[in-house]
């Protein structure tokens, strides 16, 4: 935000870098090799809905677009659910093999909300991995940012810290990843997760 | 582009806000030249007395400025609280978290202050240096949704940089202030003093009286000016927020609610919030005004009234419910 802007008041809304998430597949296949976790096949976006019919109009478009798209190759239907802050996640679950599939259906949310002018809305998406002790991982895109960074939750509210910096330490390179540790926040109890 | 009109600036605020500023700076420029002018009238030792009113107001302005944070959260026995201090300080970092997010700014500090008036304030001197408090009364009293709109404004205080500006804005109604004071008992001092230096009685006591009289007018004018400059600001962070989190009426909710609280809230319990008002989410003092007398406590105030506020978030909600 300029300096005028910041005199004025007048807050540009930031618009979200989408192009990053087409990293994520050969990121995943970095992953496996170097630390043993596998995408789950489901993956979700996550974004602040609009009050106002023009919103959910779009967001009517998009489960439908996702559902049809999901049918015809035989997967499952795409989820629709409100976290308790309020926040909407479409959740899209796939076969643990269609990692691309997967990265299209979410890339198609987020130009439904872009084309439709609602990019700013976009909070983060996430793709789930689990490795063969079942330990979770997700790794969460940030759109305002266009970074990622590892999420494990472990019980309760904790988090592995020692996972996440050293999947940052496998994939580093790969990803653009958060260099501010302290932009890493947490999604407890995230769908698809 | 469809997204830079669903997001379009608010023109007429931004002109009000122009207006305002540009009145500021003009009156300011206007009492330099008169300090000036007086200044070349008059001997050194009042000027030296200008001096000291301006080095001083710039102390008071740059420590308030460096301090607002400890200040504010002192003034407020606010408790600065990390996201694994307990259940309500972990909600309220989840949403500080996601907010902060969405608008890509990085997360300030988050405190939380034990007040039986709900209210809500952002300050320090910078982003970075940036302290969101909010009082534990407005956690127990707003829905998650309505807490994030507050949240959401007070944040676009800190991306506006309104502690800077607010502080720049007054700094010479800090000065005009001290030099009120200062000529008052120069006059009152100087006169017995004057008469003895003999060759210019009553000319220094005659300037010192100018002095005092344009300070007042700059004063009184700064003042409103002033004033007027922070509720623009609150209308623009209302906007801001509202637009962030794409929730204008959960803002008009909270304001609804916050406002309705206060109100009721005897003002005995309200005098130690006072010194904090300009920070606050909605205004904790109000002035007692008489019914039929609403316009003087309206130019008085550092917040727009409510009606004003959920009109201006009324248009957020018909630009963000609009078609392509």
């Amino acid at each position: 935000m300029g300096f005028l802007d910041a005199l004025l008041g007048r807050t540009k809304p930031v618009q979200p870098k989408l192009d990053d998430l087409f990293a994520l597949p050969s990121a995943a296949i970095t992953l496996e090799a170097g630390a043993g976790f596998k995408p789950t096949g489901s993956g979700s976006v996550c974004f602040r809905p609009v009050e106002g019919k023009s919103f959910d109009d779009v967001q009517k478009d998009i489960t439908e677009l996702l559902d049809v798209s999901s049918g015809q190759e035989g997967g499952l239907p795409v989820e629709v659910t409100k976290d308790s802050y309020g926040f909407t996640w479409i959740v899209s679950s796939r076969m643990s093999n269609e990692l691309d599939a997967l990265v299209t259906d979410l890339h198609a949310v987020n130009s439904s909300l872009v084309d439709n002018g609602f990019g700013p809305q976009l909070l983060c998406t996430m793709v789930a991995f689990r490795d063969d002790k079942e330990r979770r991982l997700a790794l969460i895109y940030l759109y305002k940012r266009g970074t990622f960074y590892p999420f494990a939750p472990t019980t309760g509210e904790r988090r592995d810290n020692a996972l996440e910096l050293q999947v940052k330490g496998v994939i580093g390179d790969d990803l653009k990843f958060e260099p501010d540790l302290a932009r890493w926040f947490p999604v407890w109890g995230a769908p698809g997760l | 582009m469809a997204a830079r009109t669903r997001y379009a600036p608010d023109r007429g605020l931004t002109a009000r806000m122009t207006a305002t500023m540009f009145l500021l700076g003009l009156v300011f420029v206007g009492f330099i030249a008169a300090i000036i002018g007086i200044g070349a009238a008059t001997h050194a030792s009042d000027a030296v007395i200008v001096l000291f009113a301006i080095v001083l107001g710039g102390g008071f302005a740059i420590g308030s400025l460096f301090y607002s944070d400890k200040i504010a959260l002192n003034t407020a026995r606010a408790v600065v609280v990390g996201p694994d201090d307990g259940e309500r300080a972990r909600y309220l970092h989840g949403i500080v978290d996601r907010v902060c997010a969405l608008a890509d700014m990085p997360k300030p500090r988050v405190a939380i202050a034990p007040s039986p008036i709900p209210n809500a304030f952002a300050t320090g001197r910078n982003a970075d240096k940036a302290v969101l408090c909010v009082t534990d009364s407005i956690m127990n009293k707003l829905e998650p949704a309505e807490l994030e709109g507050v949240i959401a404004h007070e944040l676009s205080h800190v991306a506006h940089k309104d502690v800077q500006v607010m502080t720049i804005a007054s700094f010479l109604a800090i000065v005009a202030a001290l030099l009120i004071r200062i000529s008052f008992y120069g006059e009152i001092f100087g006169g017995g003093g004057g008469r003895g230096r003999g060759n210019n009685n009553g000319g220094g006591i005659y300037i010192l009286f100018i002095l005092m009289a344009v300070s007042i007018v700059v004063y009184a004018v700064s003042f409103l000016l002033i004033r007027m400059l922070s509720r623009y600001r609150e209308l623009a962070a209302d906007r801001s927020g509202a637009l962030l989190t794409g929730q204008p009426s959960a803002l008009k909710s909270a304001l609804v609610k916050v406002t309705g609280d206060m109100a009721r809230i005897p003002t005995r319990d309200l005098r130690t919030a006072e010194p904090l008002n300009a920070f606050f989410f909605a205004p904790a003092m109000r002035l007692s005004a008489p019914g039929g007398k609403k316009s003087l406590s309206t130019i008085f105030s550092t917040h727009p009234s409510l009606e004003r506020r959920l009109e201006e978030l009324d248009k957020v909600q018909r630009q963000l419910s609009q078609g392509r």
